[in-house]
Order: structure tokens, then C-alpha cells, then sequence
């Protein structure tokens, strides 16, 4: 890991993250216990306990870009297990949702495009819907679906409706999904607003 | 005994992937007196992409089936889903806390009027009808067949959350298994993580972390394995070969849901317990069935 400067981390990073999970990370110890049950620490590139002690020391930018953030699979593992009863899976996914926010994890970040991908047909039909997923995830992430060989059998066991189900309330749920744009975007644009503000952020 | 009513979520996979879980759960709580009433019109609760994007978005989109369920007066959701669980499970938890449910109204625009809750269908079955109780539904013990109960990760973790079985070690599979005849073999990977939702993305990840599962129960001289939640099932079982590519191995485990071994027990028509939608043939499982009983040969 690359040297940090002590002293310049940013504390209204700190402060979001622990006012959006409700969780107190400056109880962190260090002790380790979130990271030995880890099932995806092979891939991440800060484990767990060294993403709690980012964030306690401000490292908005190492958090946020990190890839483990959008590896974590919300297991609970960890939060099982930390002695100091941190929810650091609910840290982590509110950590995903700041970077998110910032446009991290691009359009190339197969996780992320999965997510978008099983939301739009949410959005569409009110229930998620596997084929349509499959092949919007296929055209966003711009290479051939790694789960693709699977199909053929799936078909054969009816277990891939070719359309959506529609449930009769769909336009209510997309009023939920149009709501929650909206109302990011009103929140990027204030963000983008206060950051023309001369910067107190980093102290 | 009398019935127990239930609002009920079967969940989006119930449909498609797992409708082998749905049907025959449905099979089984009926023989059990459990009935079971559709949610009317319900939605996909988000799943792990909702909650990935946003919690106040993933909340809304579970409160509208809270409030669909308004309508049938019932305030007990049940699912077999432990995905669709959880995330309704933290919505309403989430609703709780100082500001979240005025969050989640501006959303729906549909103010949840009653309390609710909600909880898995094994939860049910284990507390409410008890494994004793089962046991007197048996009509054809399945013995002679050595299954791992497999939990995953999401059903009752965090324990002082979800507050069912036990966080580390649960055991509700365990007891259903051996009350309905099948020898319970101890899993020590019962509740470790198969991946989940990632293999979409990335069925490396799952392969890894799947085939370790397969290779212990393999090595234990499992003939099957037993699950409760669609995505496990998906990855043990449809993601199998996979797994077996990813490690050099050549393992076939079939792949149950402790719904259909049920059913099997309690002497449920074969049609209504989807056996055929299983990737890995579970026939010569069910063959060794037989040697105890005449139900293999139907
Ligand atoms: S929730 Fe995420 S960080 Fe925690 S143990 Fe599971 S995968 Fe690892
Ligand atoms: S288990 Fe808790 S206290 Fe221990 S390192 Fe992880 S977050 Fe910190």
C-alpha cells in the first residue's frame, strides 16, 4: 500500500459514511475478525479491516475507488463476527453506494453493470426477468455473457421464461425508480454546487 | 392442528430459476396445514442490486409488498427466498431508524398503515410445526441416503438481526433432515459464502468458492446436498460443471431443496415436487432410496 499522509484525511468522508451506515467505525480495532471469515478477499485489493482503517483515517479516494467495494457480496460474514458489533457489510455497501454516486467503477465494472442491468427490468416490469438480463448485462459490458453456455440447458428445463412477467403495478414501481433519479440528480447537482464553495473538506 | 395463515412471497426466481422450490414448498405447506396467500401483484423486492444502488431504494421497493399485503389483512410475510427475505427484512428494519421511513414514502407514496414482519417459510416449519411434527407426516423415511445440509450466508446472519437458529452453527436443516429419515452428515462449510448473485458477473468467483463446497461434501461421502436458497441451489447445482472445470474435479451431486426431499418423505406426488428441473440427475440418489423402501421404482 502506498504511504498515507497522517493528517489529511477527510472527515466529512468519515462522517458520511458513518452517518449513512449508523455505525460507529471509529470503534474499528483492528483485531482482523471481518477479514479472516472473508469469503472474497482473494479478490479484493484492500481487505476488510484495511477498508475500516481507511476510513477512519479519511481516505475518501483509496475507499471509494477501491475494487473490493464492489466486490463484497453483503455475506455477513463479517458483520457476524466483529467484535465491536460493526456492521461493516452496511459500511461497505454504503461505501459502493458513495462510489457509485461519483462515478466510480465504470461502465466496465462487470458488478456494477449487473445491477444496473437487473434494476432496469425491474424498472420495466415490476419482476426481474433472466433472459432480459442476460442480454442487457451482454450488451453493456460489452463482451459475451460468461454465463451464455449455461442457456441451452436452462431452456430445456423451463427455467428461462423467454417474456417478462408483468405484474399490473408496474407503473407504480418505475414511479419508485423515477423518484429515486430524480431525486440523485438533485443531490449531484447541490453537490456540484457546494464544490464551486472555496474547499474546507480537507483538513 | 389448526392452519396457520400466512401472507406469502414466492419471489421472482420462483418463477424461472427456482420454480422447483416454489412448487414443491407449496406442496409441502399444504400437507403441513401452513396456507399460503399470494401477496396480489407483488414486485421484485431488488434483490442484491437494489441494495447495492441504495437502501432507501431497495427499502421502497420491499414496502410496496409490505403494503400490497395491507390488503389481505395479514401482517406475517413469509418467503422461501433467504435473498428476498433479507432485503425486506432490512427494509423494515431500516424503517425504524429516526428519518429512513419518510425517506421511503417519498418514494412510494404509499405510507406503510400496520406493522408487519417478515420470515422465512423454514422458520416456520421449524418453529411453529416443529420437527417432531413433521417426523408424523412421514409416510416413506428416506433412509439410506447421507445428505450436507447447506444454509448459506444470508438466512439468519447477523443472529441479533434476523433472530432465527444459530448464526455460526444453525441446525434447522439438520433436524428436518433427520426427522424425515435422511442420515445428516456434519458440514463444516454449512454457512460459508457460495458467491451468490457474483456468478453473473463473474462465474470465476463462484466456481472458486462453490467448488470447495462441492469437493468437502464429496470427500464426506455425501450423496447429496441439501439447500434452502435459490442462489445456492443455482450455484451448486447449474453452476456445477462450472465448478468442476474451474478445479479439475468430476464431481455429480445432486443438488436438492429440503422442499422436495420433504415432499419425497411425506409421499407428494413426484409432479409436484419438479424433481426433473434438477441439472445434475438426481436419480441414482433416489434409487438408493429403495433399498429401504418400494418408492424408488415409481
Ligand atoms: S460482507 Fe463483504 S466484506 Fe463482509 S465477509 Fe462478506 S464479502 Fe467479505
Ligand atoms: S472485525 Fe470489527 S473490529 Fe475487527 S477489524 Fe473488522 S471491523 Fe475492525
Amino acid at each position: 500500500m502506498e504511504p498515507i499522509q497522517l493528517g489529511r484525511g477527510d472527515t466529512e468522508f468519515i462522517r458520511k459514511v458513518e452517518e449513512e451506515s449508523r455505525q460507529v467505525v471509529k470503534k474499528c480495532y483492528q483485531c482482523g475478525n471481518c477479514t479472516a471469515g472473508c469469503p472474497m478477499s482473494f479478490s479484493y485489493d484492500y481487505t476488510a479491516n484495511q477498508l475500516m482503517r481507511l476510513i477512519q483515517l479519511g481516505q475518501r479516494e483509496r475507499v471509494l475507488k477501491s475494487r473490493a467495494v464492489w466486490m463484497c457480496v453483503t455475506c455477513e460474514t463479517c458483520t457476524t463476527r466483529c467484535p465491536n458489533e460493526i456492521d461493516v457489510a452496511r459500511v461497505l455497501d454504503v461505501c459502493r453506494h458513495m462510489a457509485r454516486k461519483a462515478g466510480y467503477g465504470g461502465v466496465f465494472n462487470n458488478m456494477r453493470v449487473f445491477a444496473d442491468s437487473f434494476l432496469q427490468t425491474v424498472r420495466w416490469n415490476g419482476k426481474s426477468h433472466e433472459l432480459g438480463l442476460m442480454a442487457l448485462f451482454k450488451m453493456r459490458a460489452m463482451k459475451p455473457f460468461s454465463d451464455l453456455s449455461l442457456a441451452p440447458s436452462m431452456l430445456l428445463k423451463g427455467k428461462l421464461p423467454y417474456l417478462p412477467h408483468r405484474i399490473k403495478g408496474r407503473s407504480e414501481v418505475a414511479g419508485i425508480f423515477k423518484r429515486f433519479s430524480e431525486q440523485q440528480l438533485k443531490e449531484l447537482h447541490a453537490q456540484t454546487t457546494d464544490d464551486k464553495k472555496p474547499a474546507g473538506g480537507d483538513k | 392442528m389448526a392452519e396457520k395463515t400466512f401472507a406469502y412471497y414466492p419471489g421472482c426466481s420462483g418463477a424461472g430459476t427456482s420454480i422447483e422450490y416454489d412448487k414443491s414448498n407449496r406442496a409441502v405447506c399444504e400437507e403441513l396445514g401452513i396456507k399460503l396467500v399470494d401477496i396480489p401483484d407483488w414486485n421484485c423486492c431488488g434483490s442484491t442490486p437494489a441494495h447495492q444502488v441504495d437502501h432507501v431504494l431497495s427499502a421502497a421497493l420491499g414496502a410496496r409488498n409490505f403494503a400490497q399485503a395491507e390488503q389481505l389483512g395479514l401482517d406475517t410475510i413469509i418467503t422461501p427466498c433467504p435473498a428476498c427475505l433479507k432485503n425486506q427484512h432490512n427494509a423494515l428494519e431500516h424503517m425504524e431508524e429516526p428519518g429512513f421511513a419518510e425517506r421511503v414514502n417519498e418514494l412510494t407514496r404509499r405510507p406503510l398503515t400496520r406493522k408487519h414482519s417478515i420470515k422465512s417459510v423454514l422458520q416456520v416449519i421449524l418453529e411453529d410445526i416443529t420437527p417432531e411434527e413433521v417426523a408424523k407426516h412421514v409416510k416413506t423415511p428416506l433412509s439410506g441416503i447421507k445428505i450436507v445440509p447447506y444454509y448459506g450466508c444470508l438466512m439468519n446472519r447477523p443472529g441479533k438481526s434476523m433472530k432465527f437458529d444459530d448464526d455460526e452453527n444453525p441446525m434447522a436443516l439438520d433436524r428436518l433432515m433427520a426427522a424425515i429419515g435422511c442420515e445428516v452428515l456434519d458440514f463444516p462449510l454449512k454457512q460459508d459464502c457460495c458467491g451468490g448473485a457474483a456468478g453473473v458477473a463473474d462465474n470465476k468467483v463462484t466456481s472458486r468458492l462453490s467448488g470447495r463446497h462441492l469437493q468437502v461434501a464429496n470427500h464426506l461421502g455425501a450423496d447429496a446436498m441439501v439447500v434452502a436458497c435459490p442462489l445456492c441451489q443455482m450455484n451448486m447445482d447449474m453452476r456445477q460443471a462450472q465448478a468442476n472445470a474451474y478445479y479439475g474435479t468430476s464431481i455429480k451431486l445432486p443438488v436438492f431443496y429440503y422442499t422436495q426431499l420433504m415432499g419425497l418423505a411425506f409421499g407428494i406426488d413426484k409432479s409436484r415436487l419438479a424433481l426433473n428441473k434438477l441439472i445434475v440427475d438426481p436419480a441414482p440418489v433416489l434409487a438408493k432410496i429403495g433399498k429401504s423402501a418400494e418408492e424408488a421404482q415409481a
